[in-house]
């Protein structure tokens, strides 16, 4: 779906939300599709919000945040050291060949859906683009939903929020009744 | 996945891994790849007359779709049974759970899971759509573009009737049986027709083809209306069909309808299990 925001400070934003899961043989040409509507449409800066397996981290990303970053090589040079300055951590990459010393090092995000695929197309087609995610598991994602959301509100101030307090955000209704209908009452 | 309760239910993962393709496939994935699309593909299959006629467009002002027994079976009792209808075509698709087509050209034979089309012979704008074959996710858009692809869309308006089990439907209150069936009603932004049922409330969704015609007519800014309706009993039933009898208030404006229903004409195209055993019913 996607939502038009309108305009706020001479500003326009859109926002993509995508609920259902890309068929994996088309997944390449969701992501070219969707780089050149970003590349056409001229947005100054791309932000993809994602997330990956938690069970997947190793030693080291089990400690601390669970929040990472990417940014394109384009984005660095709009926002510069910011990310870095917030104590933001951007996403490991792994060894291609794990055990192996010297292996190369490449980008691994599991359970990110296109997500490697739209930053890896974002990179080559010089788009302004910053991935931010979490790691987080199956299940009931809320918490994850308001962790990300308020991290991301840290850089971009979408909504103001009192000093050390989170913002109130709008729960969707798509959220109502995630584990199913009312109880009968005949049950107790 | 763990439910508020503790209960664990198995759900499909709705993360997706990551394509771990090469970006240089091998050519034997490759041909298998599009081998695999080329059996999934879906064919629409046109009478001769309609054929021809579709060097331009097929001219249709209502296009009438039932998905799944129920509803096909309501249009068939009380639509398609005058004698003027006629059958002008059908979709043929093959996947893991409609294994139909490896027969193209030839119509499925009666009582076999499939998609048929039928025109009015009278006022031959009206199209009905039935269809009681599974379409995966991967043909839906195909099968919807396709379709569409071959209707004027100038002056076209679609009705969807579709079935639905209530274990589907989610309600803060808890629903008694003695309420279902019954019928929710979901336009797209081009209808202006007053529906003749509550909406579908949220956080409750379409799945399937419903959705498919819903978004395609939202997306082109078609009028279409969906009539949903939920339903405890798997099989085609009788009291089921006879909760879709709303829509014939528009339907009579098109075309000539059997208002009245004896319940044995009902009863043909409903299935009475056999009780082959007690303990299983």
């Amino acid at each position: 779906m996607v939502f038009n925001l309108g305009e706020e400070n001479l500003s326009f934003y859109y926002h993509i939300n995508q609920r259902s899961f890309l068929l994996q043989t088309k997944s390449k040409k969701f992501c070219k599709l969707m780089v050149s509507w970003i590349k056409a449409s001229g947005f100054s800066r791309t932000v993809l919000l994602s997330s990956s397996h938690a069970y997947q981290r190793d030693d080291q990303q089990l400690l601390g945040t669970p929040l990472r970053y990417l940014q394109t090589p384009s984005m660095q040079k709009v926002t510069g050291d910011r990310l870095k300055e917030m104590e933001w951590r951007e996403m490991e990459t792994v060894s291609t060949f794990p055990g192996v010393t010297d292996s190369e090092q490449r980008l691994y995000i599991p359970g990110g859906g296109a997500t490697k695929g739209l930053f890896t197309d974002s990179c080559a087609e010089d788009i302004p683009l910053v991935v931010v995610l979490i790691f987080c598991s199956e299940g009931d994602n809320i918490p994850d939903a308001f962790t990300l959301l308020n991290h991301l509100n840290t850089w971009l101030h979408l909504v103001d929020a009192p000093a050390q307090m989170q913002p109130k955000w709008r729960i969707p209704a798509s959220w109502r009744l995630l584990f199913g209908s009312g109880i009968p009452p005949a049950l107790f | 996945m763990a439910t508020f309760f503790g209960e664990v239910l198995s759900v499909y993962s709705r993360a997706v891994e990551e394509d771990d393709e090469d970006l240089d496939d091998e050519n034997e994935d490759e041909q298998i790849h599009r081998a695999i699309e080329e059996k999934r593909e879906v064919h629409i299959a046109w009478c001769p007359e309609v054929a021809q006629s579709l060097e331009g467009k097929l001219q249709c002002s209502e296009l009438i779709i039932a998905v799944g027994t129920n509803a096909a079976g309501f249009l068939s009792a009380y639509v398609l049974n005058t004698e003027s209808w006629d059958a002008v075509g059908h979709a043929s698709l093959w996947n893991e759970r409609s294994r139909g087509s490896s027969r193209q050209s030839i119509a499925p034979l009666p009582g076999e899971p499939a998609c048929l089309f039928y025109r009015h012979r009278d006022n031959p704008a009206v199209l009905v759509c039935q269809s009681t074959c599974y379409i995966a996710e991967d043909q839906l858009f195909q099968w919807t573009e396709k379709v569409f692809g071959c209707l004027q869309k100038r002056g076209l308006s679609v009705m969807v009737l579709s079935d639905s089990p209530v274990a589907e439907y989610k309600t803060p209150d808890y629903l008694y049986g003695s309420a279902v069936p019954f019928l929710r009603s979901l336009k797209s932004s081009a209808s202006k027709s007053q529906a003749l049922c509550p909406a579908l409330e949220q956080p409750n969704i379409l799945t399937g083809l419903p959705a498919a015609v819903l978004s395609h007519c939202q997306v082109h800014q078609i009028p279409a209306v969906l009539y949903q309706c939920y339903t405890d009993v798997i099989s085609p039933d009788s009291i089921t069909m006879e909760t879709y009898k709303p829509a014939l208030l528009c339907l009579s404006k098109l075309v000539k309808l059997e208002p009245c229903l004896s319940a044995d004409v009902l009863r043909k195209f409903a299935i009475i299990t056999e009780a082959q055993s007690n303990l299983y019913t």
